[in-house]
């Protein structure tokens, strides 16, 4: 199914061989800092390692999606954290009736 | 060109007041919003609400809007007339505390009366970009479960803007062939280095990040890492056990079903699933299939089932 006479592009699985620094994960996410530092103030993902401040990369998809309510929705913060978490548990609970 | 009727779009009168037509943006916006609606076109009238509120939002662009009064008759082709905006200055994008809302591009329509410059994120939702790199990529991409339980190579197509030789923006299809990280998930991401915009000036062009959507397969249901199948079993094979093939991505396995095993029972085989790292688990949950009865001989075997073992399904029931 790939197309003859074209180079194979081989790229990385973000959520596990990636750990975004925060100025690469607002980098990717097009924001200032201080509106991931925000989310991270919610409890939206951890960056994992205190110190040096990495976020694992399914702390992108959560991002990207909670700046997209922020910003189509008019919510805060908190709103999209709790839009996520319960977007996540109708997600949960759908599978489960399958 | 189509005309579009932006106070039908967003369900309110002409003569509607700002108050209005934000609290109409806010209601539709939450409905069709396409992260969080169920309904079937989300993402198609989501986009034409944005485009509706970034008009009717600005004051400027809803009195020149409001100039080209209902639009041509039904079937009509819609021509912006020809002093049209004159006196109007429109000065992109309309700030605001809210809204808008979109990645996609403007209409045809939208482009024609108000140019590119007029859409685009509002304040506070502008793109932070960085000096020195291209911007990055962002693309949803459905890919064939087979895919990541290969790592196979895929062609993808997607759309992407670009300058075209007029100077305005097009969208044209860029098709790329692309390896599926064995075992990778849906909802992860792929990030190609490289493949993203070039910089304005010096500097590293930026990423493409894909993320991946499976798209539905025929045997198995996926769950991070973890996969999930329907096993249908014969009523004897779960009332006295039996050991029955079950298909895996790597093959089929033998799986013993315990004796006395209950309809929607879910038996797990390790490692079977999504080849990641680690390896997901294959849950394979029981489907009582009865025989069909079609034949003489069939119901015979059920009239000497029901006479030798008495059975009232539904005793619990108290009827």
């Amino acid at each position: 199914m790939a197309i003859a006479d074209t180079p194979v592009l081989i790229g990385k699985i973000v959520e596990e061989e990636l750990r975004l620094t925060l100025d690469e994960l607002s980098g990717v996410c097009s924001v200032e800092r201080r509106r991931i530092v925000e989310l991270v103030e919610h409890g939206l993902f951890d960056a994992q390692n205190a110190g040096d401040q990495r976020f694992g990369g399914d702390s992108l998809r959560r991002a990207r999606l909670a700046l997209r309510l922020q910003r189509d929705l008019g919510v805060n913060a908190a709103g999209a954290s709790l839009v996520i978490e319960l977007l996540e548990r109708i997600a949960a609970l759908e599978a489960r009736l399958r | 060109m189509e005309f579009k009727d932006y106070y039908a779009s967003m369900g309110v009168p002409r003569d509607a007041t700002a108050e209005q037509i934000k609290q109409a943006y806010r209601k539709l916006a939450r409905k069709y919003h396409p992260d969080v609606s169920k309904e079937p076109d989300a993402e198609q009238r989501f986009k034409e609400v944005g485009e509706a509120y970034e008009v009717l939002r600005d004051p400027q662009k809803r009195a020149a809007y409001d100039q080209l009064g209902s639009g041509p008759k039904p079937g009509e082709e819609f021509r912006p007339p020809p002093d049209w905006a004159s006196g109007f200055e429109f000065r992109g994008p309309a700030g605001g505390d809210e809204g808008f809302a979109f990645e996609g591009d403007p209409s045809e329509f939208f482009e024609s009366l108000f140019g590119r410059a007029g859409f685009g994120a509002a304040a506070g939702a502008r793109p932070h970009r960085r000096p020195d790199r291209g911007e990055d990529h962002h693309a949803r991409v459905v890919i064939d479960l087979e895919a990541t339980l290969e790592g196979a190579t895929r062609a993808l197509t997607l759309r992407v803007p670009a300058m075209g030789d007029d100077g305005r923006p097009h969208l044209r299809d860029r098709t790329l062939n692309v390896r599926i990280p064995k075992g990778i998930q849906a909802g992860q991401h792929i990030r190609l280095a490289g493949q993203g915009d070039k910089p304005q000036g010096e500097g590293k062009p930026g990423d493409l990040f894909l993320e991946v959507q499976f798209a539905p397969h025929r045997l198995y249901r996926p769950e991070g890492r973890d996969l999930h199948l329907d096993l249908p079993v014969a009523p004897w094979e779960v009332a006295l056990g039996a050991t029955v093939a079950v298909p895996t991505p790597a093959g089929s396995v033998e799986l013993k079903v315990p004796a006395g095993s209950k309809a929607g029972s879910r038996l797990r085989l390790r490692g079977r699933g999504l080849p990641s790292e680690p390896p997901g688990d294959l849950y394979a949950t029981l489907q009582i299939v009865l025989p069909p009865s079609d034949s003489e001989q069939a119901r015979e075997a059920y009239r000497a089932f029901s006479a030798a073992v008495p059975f009232n399904p539904r005793a619990a029931l108290g009827a």
